[in-house]
């Protein structure tokens, strides 16, 4: 990470004529229908001159925004409105077709929290695992284990195989984990209805505590409760296109009338 | 900006791109790794994703690691039974079965890195399609861990060596080393080109075993190189495009490491003609197969996260 800007030289330009945290500029992005899986349906379909690469549907048209740093935003629309492939799109997992995705400094998700964890391990093999794939060194994930595990209310399971842990019990490692990572931009995806009640609002609260430290916050979210929370401003994506960007009361209300 | 959101600001319906007006160097593109190279950057994760496949590897079977030792032993009877006894090759080459033994590690090790390296991008779609990694790390963390899997199959061929009188000398273990990076740099090119193939055609991994198959009867593993050269001597080219196979040679080395020592001078078979220039062509062979792998893995892995 030698060509990043350190975090304390990040923060302390906050207030200042900051650059943007994240930068989205008329990024297009396109997904086949239906791709063929083999050579043989390749070779057919080329004999048979219909397209070997079929037909494909624009997921984002032309989407531009920029998120300042320390800035929380909230992005919104219907299912399949593209607002979790933009979302992707700023991880990395995903590359825009067209235009370019910027960020500045360690970016981190939690988007499907627990994609790396394995069965097999244990807790405390999978948070070293995880908490390295989503970009900690090991010195520290080993300062931050205590907490990780405390956050998650665990206790003694963490040297248990992961396979053994109730479905609620790997949520909130999984998302303990995640939210432990020393990181500039965080990107949120659907994972807040981990857990039980006590265990949400402790998220919620930590979230919170993050923005006031001056996190980036880019959230893709149904709750409108949560997001009147955290974020100040919205965009509501719909059918790929951003038909409202601004303060997050009226994009709620935006939202309402669809 | 951070006090109150104005949509204004943010000026998203201007014509010009907004990229123009920043300085971009403060900036990373999502996505865009620096492919082989982010290796060094990303080796503590590395060893960690190394460390997992190992472990898990053999977790929940009965005998563990023993497999390491049952499979290549068994292999090694059956070769040994029909070749040495039924085809008689104990009778043509002096200290038979170090000469299959000590050449049919290699390709083990070959076959192996191949399989694993093949399907590393599709094993680990939950990762490659929900998290950003160098997608790099997948290829080459299955290369490193057939290599440890490897090491058990080393560790007997070494013991049997040593009961056959076989004394390490410091050539020994030069041309095991050199054989050994051949044949592992060799995978990990060809190993990139097939697991980003195989996310888009699954045909990739049923054609690997094609290769596996070419590659355990194309070196000299089981006859020797000097059939093929007597066969060849009409078309003198077949034979140099034969020793030039990255693999052969790799063999090969491993013959003068293991067998050559614990034979009588007169059985030994030396090397082949012009066997340097075979070494520098399976090196440009590794090196191209390298780059062309490389380049398709970027150009196909842009799109990972949606093909899986």
């Amino acid at each position: 990470m030698s060509d990043t800007p350190t975090r304390s030289s990040l923060r302390s330009q906050r207030y200042g004529t900051a650059q943007p945290a994240i930068v989205v500029d008329h990024v297009s992005k396109w997904f086949n229908k239906r791709s063929t899986r083999s050579f043989k349906e390749s070779f057919i379909n080329w004999v048979k001159r219909k397209p070997v690469r079929s037909q494909q549907f624009q997921a984002l048209k032309d989407v531009s925004f920029q998120i300042a740093e320390g800035e929380c935003v909230a992005v919104m629309g219907l299912n399949g409105s593209g607002k979790s492939t933009t979302l992707k799109m700023v991880s990395g997992v995903l590359r825009p077709d067209d235009g370019e995705v910027l960020t500045r400094g360690r970016v981190a998700g939690l988007i499907e929290v627990g994609a790396g964890f394995h069965p097999d391990l244990t807790g405390r093999e999978n948070v070293f695992l995880n908490a390295a794939i989503l970009g900690m060194s090991e010195k520290e994930t080993k300062e931050r284990f205590d907490e990780i595990v405390a956050f998650s209310e665990i206790g003694d399971f963490i040297d248990q195989e992961v396979k053994h842990y109730s479905s609620g019990m790997f949520m909130r490692l999984a998302f303990s984990v995640a939210i432990h990572v020393e990181l500039d931009v965080l990107l949120v995806d659907e994972v807040l209805a981990v857990g039980d009640a006590p265990f949400r609002a402790k998220c919620n609260a930590k979230l919170k505590e993050m923005a006031s430290e001056g996190i980036t916050m880019m959230i893709v979210s149904h709750s409108a409760g949560q997001v009147r929370e955290l974020c100040s401003r919205g965009i509501v994506i719909r059918k790929g296109e951003v038909i409202f960007d601004g303060p997050i009361e009226d994009a709620l209300a935006v939202l309402e009338q669809k | 900006m951070t006090g109150g959101p104005n949509p204004d600001e943010h000026g998203h319906e201007d014509d010009i791109p907004v990229t123009t007006t920043l300085d971009k160097s403060a900036f990373n593109t999502p996505g865009q790794g620096r492919g082989l190279f982010d290796v060094f950057r990303y080796r503590y994760l590395l060893r960690l994703l190394i460390g997992k496949s190992t472990s898990l590897r053999y977790r929940n079977s009965a005998l563990g690691w023993l497999w390491s030792y049952v499979r290549p032993t068994v292999q090694f009877l059956m070769y040994y039974l029909v070749m040495g006894g039924l085809l008689n090759m104990h009778g043509r080459v002096e200290g038979y079965p170090i000469y299959l033994f000590s050449g049919l590690v290699v390709v083990n090790l070959f076959n192996e890195a191949m399989g694993t390296t093949t399907r590393s991008i599709v094993d680990n779609k939950a990762l490659v399609r929900k998290i950003y990694l160098p997608r790099e790390l997948f290829p080459i963390s299955a290369v490193v861990g057939a290599f440890i899997h490897f090491l058990p199959q080393l560790a007997v061929l070494i013991i049997v060596c040593l009961i056959f009188g076989w004394l390490p000398s410091l050539a020994s273990v030069g041309l095991l080393l050199a054989g050994l990076l051949l044949v592992l740099t060799f995978v990990l090119g060809v190993g990139l080109l097939f697991s980003a193939m195989n996310v888009r055609f699954r045909d990739a991994q049923n054609f690997i075993e094609i290769i596996r198959t070419i590659a355990t009867w194309s070196s000299p593993i089981m006859y020797t190189w000097v059939m093929v050269h007597d066969h060849a001597h009409r078309f003198p080219w077949i034979f140099e495009i034969y020793m030039s196979n990255p693999i052969t040679v790799a063999v090969q080395l491993m013959h003068q490491a293991f067998w050559s020592p614990i034979v009588p001078e007169s059985a030994q078979l030396g090397w082949p003609p012009n066997f340097q220039w075979n070494v520098i062509a399976a090196i440009g062979v590794i090196i191209v197969m390298t780059v062309i792998g490389q380049l398709v893995f970027r150009r196909l892995e842009r799109s990972f996260a949606q093909d899986l």
